[in-house]
């Protein structure tokens, strides 16, 4: 099994600074979609704060692989340096977002997104 | 009213006229007329300095009498100044400049109206009484608003002072816009001392009352001045009076051809007949000047009637070449002004509070004033005034010591006898002397003043009719002013304090419990109430008044001047300012006319009304100057006794008298009489109510129609949040359904379009 994705890891690597096909890039556009998806599902499907925020940082990394996939696809250095900012981004905002989860517990002696159904229209 | 005989009889009138009008401005070039000295702006800046010093007296909570003593010293300091003024004026016009104010030029025209003060002897003739009266006045207010010591006597004395600063403005400006500074700024000071006992609702609506019917002259009288330069290019006196233009208009006014004037020119007389109407309370707009009677009795004095209701015959006197020039001017003040002498006597008559008989009386004898304007005898307006001026002061200053010293009471049904009450014989003096004066008793100031005006009535052409309903006008100012003395002053003693007792009773050391009437016995209600009889500063100001009211009556025998044909010192005075005119009726030219007919003026040379026809007084014939001293003094006379018989003889209480029985036999005549003709309400009726309904109207309006569109734009954005605000669940979940379903949407149609694209190339 390792043997199959190296062979899907080594073509992508080996033919730097060549190009390389689109079908070579698409597994990990696979599991980039992949990840997204399970993110996406987690986030609308769980009511724990803490989970729903795991399922955020799941789907920012799905980007980051997409981004840096279709990086190597381009041969630019653009995604990479995207994904930088947004590890970035992700690590502040995994701080901040902490926080926050922290001071509604208090508030409300719970986790469940739902305590917060008040703030409606 | 106006029928056009008589119009066209005025205008033979003005036709005789000698066309030396303006003579003594004429000689002042515009901008050669002399620099006067410097020390004349002390007049109107010492009281401009003690406005100041009360209003810091004011602000730094001043409780004494220190107000009082800045505005008499400084008053008297203005009056030593006006005097000064006299006795060094030589009788060329000059003007003292303060500061620039306006000073526009633009293309060849110009626009200036400066700071400064135009002195000639009809502005002397009127600050002489203004100051002396003034200074006299604030001392008596020293003593009569003594209860207030503290924020109340320094805001009066401010206002006080500031009034004669804006008099002097009025009197002593040498353009119209000074002049109307100095009108809105004693209009300003009477609606504040007017409404001095501003917690007092009826003190409160009737300042609002005095401004707002002064706002309606006003607006004449801003729309002269506007027409006066638009006109003659120019708001100066002295420019004015030698401008060619006018100079010009007078001529054709002097051949009574009136056709030759443009109306505008003609206008502008009108529209400053509507400030002077306003300012001086002629009829239709008279309501205000009773009402004003709520205001302190110092203040009553003073402005309103001594003073300031005499700005309109000051403002016409000195217009007077303009007045000369338009056909209906001059005719329509006769017409009021007798109108008005007649309407308010009637009122007087009627009335039992004193003070507001003084009121009416005042408005009557403005009337008169207005009327001697009217019949081209500007001297006997301004003679009147002066005479008026004091006797008038005097009277209402007796009324204030009166209500001062009985806690208030005013009611001539509740006073009597007050003459053997002891402290008030200086009080009784006064009034007795302002009352002959007043009622024109012959060989007193006010007996020659009404006069000239009377006879000179019967001599202008087309104004006898007028002369008879203002001689009916004496014989009843004679009673009501005798009906005062009788009922008040003389007869048994009795008195009942009026409703401000408590405050006054502190001074007494008694209670509250005297409230009651409890006994018709005067000497019953003698032993409780103690009436609090004048101090020294009333019975000084009162003794210097009554001196000066009777010495009024020397100046009708002084200053005479030969050579400028003139009698007397009004005369003189009046004579050499812009409000000369020497009519050919008047009352020189009879006597030169005898002395000398060849010359001065010539006989029949009025097209009506020559001097032949005008010489004779109708029904009794002879000359009208010579009857009416009869005439008028057996009036005079009449009216008093009518009074005696009906209010004093045999009257035995303060309530009753033989009038009473007389006057039921009138029906609701007195009644009328006494709800003043219902003015007030007729007034109220056709405009103040009209006007309330259409504020209604306008205010639904507003409501409705403007703020409903406002409401609209309101409501809207509110429609629309209310339809999109269920979307806002509060369910995190769905926020990001929505978000991912929006954004597959998104995605969808974007590789919608993406391979239709594709599939076009």
């Amino acid at each position: 099994m390792i043997d199959s994705i190296l062979n899907i890891i080594e073509p992508a690597q080996l033919a730097f600074p060549e190009p390389v096909e689109a079908s070579i890039i698409a597994p990990y556009l696979f599991v980039s979609a992949a990840m997204f998806a399970i993110g996406l599902i987690g986030f609308l499907t769980r009511k724990n704060m803490i989970i729903m925020f795991l399922c955020t940082e799941l789907m920012f990394q799905a980007a980051g692989l997409a981004l840096i996939a279709f990086g190597r696809h381009h041969l630019g250095a653009d995604g990479q340096t995207f994904v930088i900012f947004v590890l970035c981004v992700a690590a502040a905002e995994a701080a901040m977002a902490l926080a926050l989860v922290v001071l509604l517990f208090r508030h409300r002696e719970s986790l469940g997104a739902s305590a917060w159904k008040e703030l409606n229209g | 009213m106006m029928t056009s005989s008589l119009i066209n009889s005025f205008t033979s009138s003005i036709a005789t006229l000698a066309p030396d009008a303006a003579g003594h401005a004429a000689h002042a070039e515009p901008g050669a007329i002399a620099a006067g000295p410097n020390w004349v702006l002390l007049i109107p800046f010492l009281p401009f300095a003690a406005f100041t010093l009360n209003a810091l007296y004011a602000a730094f909570g001043v409780k004494s009498k220190l107000p009082a003593w800045t505005t008499v010293a400084t008053l008297a300091g203005s009056f030593l100044a006006t005097l000064a003024m006299f006795m060094n004026f030589d009788g060329t016009p000059y003007t003292v400049q303060a500061f620039e104010w306006f000073n526009l030029h633009y293309g060849d025209k110009s626009f200036v109206a400066n700071f400064s003060f135009y002195i000639d002897t009809l502005t002397i003739y009127w600050m002489l009484f203004v100051t002396g009266l003034a200074t006299l006045i604030a001392l008596y207010a020293s003593e009569y608003m003594s209860h207030d010591v503290g924020q109340g006597y320094n805001r009066f004395f401010a206002a006080f002072a500031l009034f004669v600063v804006s008099m002097a403005c009025l009197v002593m400006g040498d353009n119209l816009l000074m002049l109307y500074l100095g009108w809105e700024g004693v209009g300003l000071c009477s609606y504040l001392l007017i409404g001095y006992f501003y917690k007092k609702p009826s003190a409160v609506a009737a300042a609002k009352k005095a401004f707002i019917v002064n706002r309606i002259g006003d607006l004449g009288l801003a729309l002269g001045v506007y027409l006066t330069f638009v006109h003659f290019g120019t708001v100066q006196y002295a420019e004015l009076f030698s401008n060619e233009t006018l100079q010009s208009y007078i001529a054709a006014a002097s051949h009574g051809d009136f056709g030759s004037i443009p109306g505008e020119a003609q206008w502008i007389a009108l529209l400053l007949m509507i400030g002077a109407f306003g300012k001086s309370a002629q009829f239709p707009l008279y309501v205000w000047l009773p009402d004003a009677m709520e205001g302190p009795t110092p203040v009553s004095a003073l402005i309103h009637a001594a003073t300031m209701v005499t700005a309109g015959i000051y403002l016409i006197a000195r217009m007077y070449p303009v007045f000369i020039v338009s056909e209906n001017a001059l005719p329509i003040v006769a017409w009021i002004g007798t109108i008005t002498a007649f309407l308010a006597a009637t009122i007087g008559m009627a009335q039992f509070d004193i003070k507001r008989i003084m009121a009416y009386s005042t408005v009557s004898q403005l009337g008169y004033m207005f009327a001697g304007l009217g019949f081209l005898t500007p001297t006997g307006g301004a003679y009147h005034v002066l005479t008026h001026a004091f006797f008038k002061a005097l009277l209402f200053l007796c009324c204030g010591a009166v209500m001062h010293g009985f806690a208030g009471q005013l009611d001539l049904r509740k006073l009597s006898g007050l003459w053997k009450v002891p402290g008030w014989r200086i009080v009784s003096i006064g009034m007795l002397i302002g009352c002959i004066n007043l009622a024109g008793v012959p060989f007193t100031a006010g007996y020659f003043s009404k006069d000239t005006i009377l006879a000179e009535a019967f001599v202008t052409p087309g104004y006898a009719f007028l002369g008879w309903v203002l001689l009916l006008t004496a014989g009843m100012t004679a009673y009501y002013t005798f009906r005062v003395f009788f009922r008040v002053f003389v007869g048994p003693v009795e008195y009942h304090p009026g409703d401000e007792l408590h405050d006054h009773d502190h001074d007494h050391g008694h209670g509250e419990e005297h409230h009651h009437d409890a006994g018709q016995h005067g000497d019953h209600h003698a032993n409780h109430f103690h009436p609090h009889a004048p101090g020294w500063a009333i019975n000084t100001v009162l003794i210097i008044l009554t001196g000066c009211s009777i010495l009024a009556t020397g100046l009708y025998f002084v200053g005479g001047d030969k050579d400028a044909h003139t009698k007397h010192y009004a005369d003189t005075m009046v004579s050499e300012s812009s409000a000369s005119y020497h009519s050919h009726y008047g009352t020189h030219a009879f006597e030169y006319y005898e002395k000398d007919p060849e010359h001065y003026p010539e006989p029949g040379h009025g097209p009506r009304g020559s001097i032949d026809k005008a010489l004779s007084m109708p029904i009794t014939g002879g000359d009208p100057h010579k009857m009416m001293y009869y005439i008028s003094g057996v009036i005079g006379v009449i009216g008093i006794a009518l009074a005696f018989l009906l209010h004093y003889q045999g009257r035995t209480k303060a309530s009753e008298c033989k009038m009473d029985a007389i006057a039921k036999r009138f029906g609701p005549i007195p009644r009328w009489a006494e709800n003043k003709w219902y003015v007030d309400e007729f007034y109220h009726a056709i405009f103040v109510k009209p006007l309330r309904i259409i504020s209604h109207v306008f205010h639904w309006v507003d409501k409705l129609l403007v703020d409903g569109i406002v409401n609209v734009f309101g409501f809207l954005p509110r429609v629309f949040a209310w339809i999109i605000r269920p979307s806002q669940s509060g369910v995190l979940q769905g926020y990001a359904v929505s978000m991912a379903g929006g954004l597959a949407i998104i995605l969808f149609v974007v590789l919608v379009i993406v391979a239709r694209a594709g599939g076009a190339s």
